[in-house]
């Protein structure tokens, strides 16, 4: 492994300075967060950069936390240097109220139905995707169902009388 | 359904219009619920669009409520045709989160197990593509080692097709004589089978024309679509997930990684066909390792982690601490520390991973599925555009598409 978790830090904090919220160094994965605004341009910089070359996407998702205020919603990118072998994971969070984020389907075309995916189930507007229509719910839901503001059906309700399968 | 006013008909079409195809979600050639809206000029597509969804069954939302082992069951059902790597990935995602160490003899036992589902996997995807190009004998044929297998798992853990094998720390029990006995005569019985389905196939004319050169996807573009696996290999890239970031001590093992060229059907097809002679190689050497552990050592089946690890039932009767824990994780009451991993398995069709984020409570905060199929069907619409329909066919099947995985 030629490429040290010191190197990355230094690139991206010399590029990005206060564009970096956090580092966690702790993590099976290094980590960091940075300014949701500036999500395309890291990706882009860790794809260009010839010292970095993290051109491989390997997942795209999305996390809701309810107590963030202001920053409730994640996107969560895990980049991987086939070559160096490598992993990195870039966060991004988003206000709830504007789930606004810059789609990566131009630099990797993986990104996709991964971005569908994140949308169908938090609602998270990719802007620039050329097709942002969820992938695996039905078309008329009108709700984003990961969002921890629905529930799953209390198991041991008992108002609920089912002919076929009883409760 | 979007209206798609701008197709034009290629050159020289003798067409007067487009026909608009339904493939799917139930056509028996799709092997799964996909449907693929065509748009066709005679037999040539000149666009496809794909959906899927038909069977999303909620379980990243499922699995916020479930203690840990209960997600197995879930696991289970992504990648059908090898359920035990699903479990094992699961597994191994846990003990890392629960930072639990297991011996050398569960990791090889575990070796022996994905390796078998990933023969059984290959095998269902190598004699369909058969079966898709007319020839379905070689399809029947190996069934009978997949029954074989599924015999194996039986002994090792009670079921066939979706196993919830093994638990955290290893496996719920030792392997029995019998499981031993029949991984033997896998092992005997089945490379002579292989050899004869290769056989089948791999000089035959029909099966060359109608493979080689279809389904094409050139190494920057399956590496631009997130490829990983065979699919991948098939297009000349060496990424395998065992090489490059052993687990279950995959490091101990000696295989090499196939890699074809030119990533169409036919590559994926021997690339497939040669990983099962790999997957041979090591379950082999998995089965003398297995073997060399004597007295006390080969009865080791699972690591010592007895928050997590189901405590013998003699124990629960007569000790207070396995009292304790049998109640804890039979009711779910165990909480899980903080954190955050992605851990990931070379699945039977690419880098399997699971993202799972725990806040300190008795259940995941978010539990991620990366499903290598989901990311793969997305680039059936590139793949398939400008093709033949039948050669369409041909890709879907080769590809490896399970419905299961890609609806988690």
């Amino acid at each position: 492994m030629s490429i040290s978790r010191d190197h990355i830090k230094e690139k991206l904090n010399t590029q990005f300075g206060d564009g970096i919220v956090s580092w966690n160094d702790a993590s099976d994965i290094l980590t960091l967060e940075v300014k949701p605004d500036l999500n395309l341009k890291v990706l882009t910089f860790l794809y260009d950069e010839p010292s970095l070359r993290f051109q491989f996407l390997t997942d795209l998702t999305g996390i809701h936390f309810p107590d963030k205020t202001g920053a409730e919603i994640g996107v969560i990118y895990h980049v991987h240097n086939l070559k160096e072998n490598i992993r990195l994971r870039v966060k991004i969070f988003v206000p709830i109220q504007k789930p606004d984020v810059y789609t990566a389907t131009g630099l990797f075309s993986g990104a996709n139905w991964m971005e569908r995916e994140t949308f169908d189930f938090y609602g998270i507007n990719f802007i620039g995707h050329p097709n942002l229509k969820r992938v695996l719910n039905v078309d008329e839901m009108d709700y984003h169902p990961l969002r921890k503001e629905y529930p799953l059906e209390d198991q041991t309700r008992i108002d609920k009388d089912d002919e076929m399968f009883g409760r | 359904m979007p209206e798609q006013a701008n197709i034009v008909l290629p050159e020289g079409s003798l067409e007067k219009q487009t026909t608009r195809l339904n493939l799917g979600p139930t056509h028996p050639a799709t092997h799964g619920v996909f449907q693929n809206i065509l748009e066709m000029d005679g037999e040539r597509i000149i666009k496809a669009e794909s959906t899927v969804g038909y069977i999303h069954r909620a379980f990243e939302k499922l699995a916020e409520r479930r203690p840990l082992y209960q997600i197995t069951t879930l696991t289970d059902r992504l990648n059908y045709c090898s359920a035990p790597l699903n479990n094992m990935g699961w597994h191994m995602t846990c003990e890392k989160l629960l930072d639990v160490k297991t011996p050398k003899r569960v990791d090889y036992l575990r070796v022996i197990i994905m390796e078998l589902s990933r023969i059984s996997d290959h095998l269902i995807c190598n004699s369909i593509v058969g079966v898709d190009t007319g020839a379905y004998t070689g399809f029947l044929y190996v069934m009978q080692y997949r029954e074989l297998i599924y015999e194996i798992y039986e002994e090792v853990c009670g079921s066939r097709l979706t196993t919830n094998m093994g638990r955290i720390g290893g496996f719920e029990r030792n392997f029995s004589n019998t499981a031993f006995q029949k991984i033997e005569q896998f092992l005997q019985e089945f490379p002579k089978v292989w050899k004869e389905f290769e056989n089948l196939f791999m000089r035959n004319r029909i099966f060359i024309e109608r493979t080689k050169g279809t389904g094409a996807i050139s190494a920057e573009r399956a590496l631009n679509y997130s490829f990983t696996g065979p699919n991948l290999r098939a297009a000349g890239i060496d990424y395998d997930v065992r090489v490059h970031a052993p687990y279950s001590s995959y490091e101990d093992f000696d295989f090499i990684i196939p890699v074809g060229t030119t990533g169409d059907n036919y590559d994926r097809f021997m690339v497939r066909g040669e990983e099962v002679w790999q997957s041979l190689s090591i379950i082999r050497q998995a089965y003398e390792k297995v073997q060399s552990f004597k007295g006390q050592d080969a009865e080791i089946y699972h690591a010592d982690a007895p928050e997590y690890y189901l405590p013998a039932k003699a124990d629960v009767y007569t000790k207070m601490e396995a009292l304790i824990y049998h109640f804890k994780i039979v009711m779910g009451e165990t909480e899980i520390p903080v954190g955050e991993v992605y851990h990931s398995i070379e699945g039977a069709n690419g880098e399997l991973g699971f993202y799972l984020v725990s806040d300190g409570g008795r259940t995941p905060y978010r539990l991620h599925f990366r499903r290598p199929c989901f990311i793969y069907y997305q680039a059936y619409e590139e793949i398939v555009s400008n093709t033949m329909l039948s050669d369409a066919i041909i890709t879907l099947s080769s590809l490896n598409l399970i419905a299961g995985e890609m609806d988690a």
